[in-house]
């Protein structure tokens, strides 16, 4: 992960030096109508730009509108920033803003004790608690005692501050987001003008709307700044800054998964020199992708919203025979939909980029939560021995790089290629140090237009299935004059591609097929962290590189000998992993599954590697990783690794899935 | 006219060294036939030429085409050469697919691409049955149809191509059959037409359902059950003494007797393709009652699906620069240098 920093700022009250903090983080949670991720997303974008490091977590409900202020229509917003490098989300809130009744009740369970909680009086009415099945008025019956207290009327103070606009009191209250963005602005000194720009831009064409909601959000600020604000332990909450991280000088921004993946994919038809068709059908969370890239046409990008999912991998592999770099992108239910059709461009040995933002399963299961559960699904999941590569994103600035390394195997090796990221890194948020496109080294596509081969007489002849030293065979774009050739599912000759079902001709395409796979240039597998050999190895893959660096990071620091090993070519896997993980006493596989790439290292490299799995839709935390490790390290044996139980520390609480 | 340059070839150029599969006496080898002698008349070019498919009998044609192939998966061709014709307008595509193929498995695809209206010929062999899974009821076997699947016979009602094809907004629907002369001027007609250009053609497959279409089909008193539909020509089947009139009362078509030549006093309707109204009663005409409305039955242009596509995207991109360093630092972006950073 990147960091990012910024100048000290002057006139502070209080610095996260002088509170022992050296990051922060602050859940922002309410209603699915309130506008909590544009809060979160706005205060993302203000941290980035004071130089702190950061990771957040959007956590949304499935439903776009649930009924307003019951417990399922809670959607929460978490940041973690620092002055350190951030490699996560982080576990449990220091700072809960809770708009209403429900989005107390669903996320108090994860604050600290002590943290704080800011909350919304005009919100907590009778009807409010009645929905949020509160008894009683949690801000006045001393339920929360163990914490920090700031009750009081946003959704007045909200009326007020927009009042010379004009406004209902409806309209003026989708404004109380801005207010509370306003005032979280101050507490952590992070600049306004940013969001003022951006409220600008936003509603250029409705002036009236961007100065109301400018106007609230200077409203919160000034609250915070003029406001002897006290809760009811008596401490007063001072305003508090984060110093900026140290960082790799260079340009930065921030960037999600999704934009991303369609930003590597750009790039990596520009290093292939080949136009982009992506063939899209909407799905959660992967819909993002096909609306970054339906906007980047000057790119050379086609985007085609199919009528099914199967139309678009099959669209994409028909821009893909016609000479252009072919494109799909889903999450589960929609790659299940595809797997024959990615059969077809295994056979017939065209460049395919997959893209699965994997969430939790199986069937529909959880759209919009997380989960590494397509592992299975990506490395074996098709019929007939249909071998395809595999890599996965860990992080949403890596899912750039990974992007580019997708289309340089498709093109390189004319395949199929999955891309894994899933849920959490599509919509997570960080901030991501500007690559420079020349950086890369260019793979451009060959496509051959004369014979490639001489027949019996030693005149000029075509094997469309002819293959080079990587094992690939040519691409030949139709429109070619002398090149005709007829391509299909069906078996076919090992050179000429003729229909051919003989014993001996399947036998040997299936090995050829599997080889150009395995054959594949991977390199190799470096240890992301803690010495080449030890006691235990910690292996993982995807996003959750966070928890596991952060725990890992941590258990060092105690003594103990262990590593991070992070995979990102999962098929095929780095020749050396097998012989560097020899190199340790125990392995543990930390996955949001029930132990899939445990299974696949096992199978491979004949490891006892130990699984450490969550299903429960969220991101690990650094805690429970740590205390996994712990277990090694305490002398017990049989008492290293294994599953996770679900707790109340996760997000969201257990109430917010099951009200 | 897909490719407007002329290229001159033969029937022999379009044929393949592969050996052709199908059952002697399929109604598969009169169609290849035909296309193989329409396509030099076309003037077509072979390179520029696919053959998109999707599983079945008549999904092996592009294996016996001398030109670009693509022998693709169960139903998906539609949406196989959707891709290819966005990635290159340039190629000339013919559609192969089947009763199974195209109403069944891919019936969405079908309907989709029609829709859309990409320019290509898609020609849809009906023969009533599934032929290389050995003989079950299709989506347009008769009620009744005895077969493996369906002992008893079959109970549900048959779908009709062409009013599937119209009703999904098809801009030209043809029709004809295996052996008929006049199928290459169908498949000619179908190939002028800017778009996606529908064309059942009735398949006799010898093996599973053999003779279905000799109601209509067999030489024999063919002339008085097949009404063949030109443009600008009255609607007159049996030798010219019965003509298609429309009831005005109940607004469906009725068979008028046409005495002494005199059609236009008995009512008979003048046949314009670009009357969607009249297709639409073309296609669901009874057979029976009525002839079997063949030939050109609907052709009424409109703007093709990648011309609007490429309209788009050339529009989009006017003016804009395909930067990627600009584009990946677009946004809100800061500087890090050393250890005094400013906001840019």
């Amino acid at each position: 992960m990147a960091n990012a920093a910024a100048a000290p700022q002057d006139g502070l009250d209080q610095t996260a030096a002088d509170t022992g903090l050296d990051s922060v983080v602050v859940r922002f949670a309410g209603d699915s109508g309130d506008g909590m991720q544009l809060t979160g997303g706005q205060f993302t974008l203000s941290t980035a730009l004071a130089g702190n490091d950061l990771a957040t977590f959007p956590d949304f409900p499935a439903e776009i509108r649930a009924p307003q202020g019951t417990l399922f229509g809670v959607s929460a917003f978490q940041i973690n920033f620092g002055s350190r490098a951030i490699h996560t989300a982080g576990d449990a809130p220091d700072v809960l803003v809770a708009m209403n009744p429900a989005a107390l009740k669903t996320n108090l369970a994860a604050l600290k004790p002590g943290g704080l909680v800011i909350a919304d009086t005009g919100a907590f009415t009778k009807r409010n608690l009645d929905k949020a099945k509160y008894d009683s008025n949690p801000l006045e019956d001393g339920s929360l005692a163990k914490f920090d207290l700031l009750a009081f009327d946003i959704s007045e103070k909200t009326i007020e501050a927009v009042k010379p606009f004009g406004l209902g009191n409806k309209d003026a209250l989708r404004s109380k987001n801005m207010w509370t963005l306003g005032l979280a602005l101050w507490m952590f000194d992070r600049p306004r003008e940013p969001i003022h720009d951006w409220l600008k831009s936003k509603f250029a064409k409705a002036p009236d709307i961007a100065d109301a909601n400018i106007a609230a959000l200077d409203a919160g600020h000034a609250y915070g700044e003029t406001a002897e604000l006290s809760g009811p332990q008596g401490n007063v909450f001072r305003q508090l800054h984060v110093d900026p991280v140290e960082s790799e000088p260079g340009l930065y921004r921030t960037v999600t998964g999704a934009e991303a993946v369609s930003l590597g994919l750009v790039a990596g038809a520009q290093l292939a020199e080949l136009p982009m068709f992506f063939g899209g059908y909407p799905i959660t969370p992967a819909s993002a992708i096909l609306h970054h890239l339906a906007r980047l046409k000057e790119f050379g990008v086609t985007t085609f919203q199919a009528e099914d999912e199967i139309a678009a991998v099959c669209a994409a592999i028909g821009a893909s025979y016609a000479g252009q770099l072919g494109v799909t992108s889903s999450s589960g239910p929609g790659i299940a939909l595809k797997t024959e059709a990615i059969g077809l461009g295994i056979m017939t040995e065209l460049p395919l980029v997959i893209v699965n933002s994997q969430r939790g399963g199986p069937s529909t299961g959880l759209p919009t939560k997380t989960e590494q559960s397509d592992l299975y699904q990506a490395v074996y999941g098709r019929n007939g021995d249909a071998p395809m590569p595999v890599i996965a994103a860990r992080s949403p600035s890596d899912a750039f790089e990974v992007a580019i390394e997708a289309c340089r195997i498709a093109v390189e090796y004319m395949t199929p290629v999955m891309l894994l990221t899933d849920g959490y890194i599509a919509n997570a948020a960080e901030p991501w140090k500007v690559p420079d496109p020349a950086d890369f080294a260019p793979f451009p596509a060959k496509f051959l237009d004369t014979p490639n081969a001489k027949d019996a007489d030693g005149g000029d002849t075509f094997l469309p299935y002819q293959r080079d030293e990587k094992g690939a065979r040519p691409w030949v774009k139709p429109g070619t004059p002398g090149l005709l050739h007829r391509i299909g599912g069906i078996e076919k000759h090992e050179t000429t591609g003729n229909i051919d079902y003989s014993p001996d001709n399947h036998q040997r395409m299936t090995d050829l097929r599997k080889a150009k796979v395995e054959n594949i240039a991977v390199p190799d597998q470096q240890v992301a962290l803690g010495e080449k050999t030890g006691t235990l190895a910690v292996v993982g893959w995807g996003s959750t590189y966070g928890p596991i660096h952060q725990a890992v990071r941590r258990s060092i620091a105690k003594g103990c000998s262990v590593s991070h090993i992070h995979v990102r070519h999962i098929w095929p896997l780095p020749g050396n992993l097998g012989e560097l993980l020899e190199g340790f006493d125990h392995v543990l596989v930390p996955e949001m599954n029930t132990g899939q790439f445990k299974t696949v290292l096992r199978d491979q490299f004949l490891v006892d590697a130990t699984p450490l799995t969550k299903t429960s839709g969220q991101p690990f935390q650094i805690a429970e990783l740590e205390a996994a490790i712990a277990k090694y390290f305490d002398g017990i044996e049989g008492n290293e690794g294994g599953q996770v139980l679900a707790n109340d520390q996760q997000l969201p609480s257990v109430e917010a899935s099951n009200p | 006219m897909n490719a407007p340059a002329k290229f001159e070839t033969t029937l022999k150029d379009w044929e393949t060294d592969q050996e052709v599969r199908w059952c002697p006496g399929c109604g598969d080898y009169a169609i290849l036939k035909a296309v193989q002698r329409t396509l030099p008349q076309l003037g077509a070019d072979p390179a520029k030429t696919v053959f998109i498919s999707g599983i079945g009998c008549s999904s092996r044609f592009p294996y016996y085409m001398e030109s670009y192939g693509f022998h693709t998966i169960h139903g998906r061709a539609p949406a196989v050469a959707t891709g290819v014709k966005l990635a290159n307008p340039e190629l000339d595509i013919w559609l192969v697919t089947g009763d199974g193929d195209g109403l069944s498995i891919g019936g969405n695809h079908l309907m989709h691409v029609l829709r859309r209206n990409v320019n290509m010929q898609i020609m849809l062999f009906n023969n009533e049955i599934y032929g290389l899974t050995k003989g079950q009821a299709s989506p347009t076997s008769r009620e009744g149809t005895r077969s493996p699947s369906s002992p008893l016979g079959s109970v549900d009602h048959p779908a009709k191509p062409a009013a599937f094809a119209l009703g999904a907004g098809a801009r030209f629907v043809g029709r004809g059959f295996d052996v008929s002369k006049h199928l290459p001027d169908v498949l000619k007609a179908a190939h002028a037409h800017q778009g996606a250009a529908f064309i059942e053609i009735f398949q006799n497959c010898i093996v599973y359902n053999k003779d279905v279409f000799d109601d209509f089909a067999a030489p024999k008193g063919a002339e008085d059950r097949q009404l063949w539909l030109e443009d600008g020509k009255p609607m007159l089947f049996a030798g010219d003494k019965k003509g298609i009139a429309l009831d005005r009362d109940a607004l469906e078509l009725k068979v008028v007797d046409v005495a002494d030549g005199n059609w236009e006093a008995a009512g008979v309707l003048v046949h314009d393709v670009t009357k969607r109204q009249v297709a639409h009663m073309l296609v669901d005409m009874p057979f029976g009652p009525f002839p079997m409305a063949l030939g050109v039955l609907y052709d009424d242009p409109r703007p093709t699906f990648e011309s609007a596509v490429i309209a788009e995207r050339e529009q989009a991109s006017a003016g804009k620069e395909a930067n990627l360093a600009k584009l990946l630092a677009k946004g809100q972006t800061w500087t890090v240098s050393g250890t005094a950073q400013d906001p840019v």
